[in-house]
């Protein structure tokens, strides 16, 4: 029973990271990362490791795709107002 | 280097990288086994200190240093992007507008917010005791204050965080856990061991001897490192502006 959870935690795990790599789109990546973050707290929290699965879920799916999505902002908003000729 | 030596470069040290994981792999242990020779003596180690989360022991006592490390590591990142993302001379300051919020996302961050705090200050106070600690509670404490940011606005956000006390509460931090560690070295035993205060009462609050203050220490550091961090990424997103004339010449 264990290890059935275990191999499907492993198995959502590889798909989310496959998806995290084939999004090009920063933003979206973000969101992607963010469920990265879920379910590999998931992950550490099935193989008996729930100190390093609630950093994760702080780390993982909160910080880092904010301070991704908040990149994002400030390097697209400056093009954005150049368009308007001055 | 051209390309085909560093091609060469790259297939040799890719190739030894990968024969030496797979001889490492070869030799671990079987994955569930019930040996675990390190783990046996971390918890009769936390044990014998009174300390009920042996992980806690282990970043907080016997590894205490490491920690330290650690630490240090955080406090520097976080120092290195208050210095890069600073407000440049080319560059302003614009007063966010007041933003429209829908109303049941105001509600639920309003509802959520105190919940969350309470579970980082929660996790940071049990570290002891059962899983997490300073530096979970922390960053969950630090996120749990950028709810307001969702539910109202940047203005009320930066209302609630003068950043200044937090810049502060980050070095005071840093500096608390020193000091702990030279205390020992000042009671004329090694730096950061855990002998100086008494261990107390197995699985209460104050069990664990410096475990506790240790762990404080951690996740104030921790909380008000991610604050600063994030204050200076929003302080970029939300109002640093770059001057019109400037900003078109460096343009690529």
């Amino acid at each position: 029973m264990t290890d059935a959870v275990i191999v499907v935690a492993l198995l959502l795990v590889a798909a989310s990271a496959t998806v995290a790599v084939a999004t090009r789109d920063p933003e979206r990546q973000a969101l992607v990362l963010s469920v990265l973050g879920v379910v590999l707290a998931v992950l550490f929290t099935v193989l008996q490791a729930p100190d390093v699965g609630l950093s994760q879920l702080a780390v993982g799916s909160a910080v880092t795709p904010l301070l991704l999505l908040l990149t994002v902002r400030k390097v697209r908003r400056r093009p954005r107002r150049k368009e308007p000729p001055p | 280097m051209n390309r085909r030596l560093r091609l060469w470069l790259v297939g040799v040290g890719g190739a030894g990288l990968a024969a030496l994981l797979v001889a490492a792999c070869l030799d671990l242990p079987r994955f569930g086994g019930d040996r675990h020779p390190y783990g046996d003596r971390a918890v009769r180690a936390s044990l014998s200190r009174h300390t009920a989360n042996t992980i806690s022991s282990v970043n907080f006592d016997q590894r205490a240093f490491d920690t330290l490390g650690e630490m240090s590591i955080l406090f520097a990142a976080v120092l290195g992007c208050v210095v890069l993302l600073r407000q440049t001379r080319d560059e302003h300051r614009d007063r966010p507008e007041p933003a429209e919020v829908a109303r049941p996302v105001r509600g639920y961050a309003l509802l959520v917010l105190p919940v969350a705090l309470l579970t980082g200050l929660y996790v940071i106070a049990h570290g002891q005791l059962s899983p997490g600690g300073g530096f979970q509670g922390g960053v969950v404490a630090a996120t749990a204050l950028h709810l307001l940011y969702l539910g109202a606005d940047y203005r009320a956000l930066e209302r609630v965080r003068p950043i200044g006390v937090f810049e502060v509460g980050d070095a005071l931090s840093a500096a608390a856990y020193l000091v702990t560690g030279l205390a020992a070295v000042l009671a004329g035993t090694a730096f950061l061991t855990n002998t100086l205060l008494p261990y107390g009462t197995f699985n209460t609050l104050s069990s664990g001897g410096t475990v506790p203050l240790l762990n404080a220490a951690i996740g104030m550091e921790v909380a008000c490192a991610v604050v600063v961090l994030l204050a200076r990424f929003l302080d970029q997103a939300v109002e640093i502006e770059q001057d019109k004339g400037e900003g078109e010449v460096r343009a690529p």
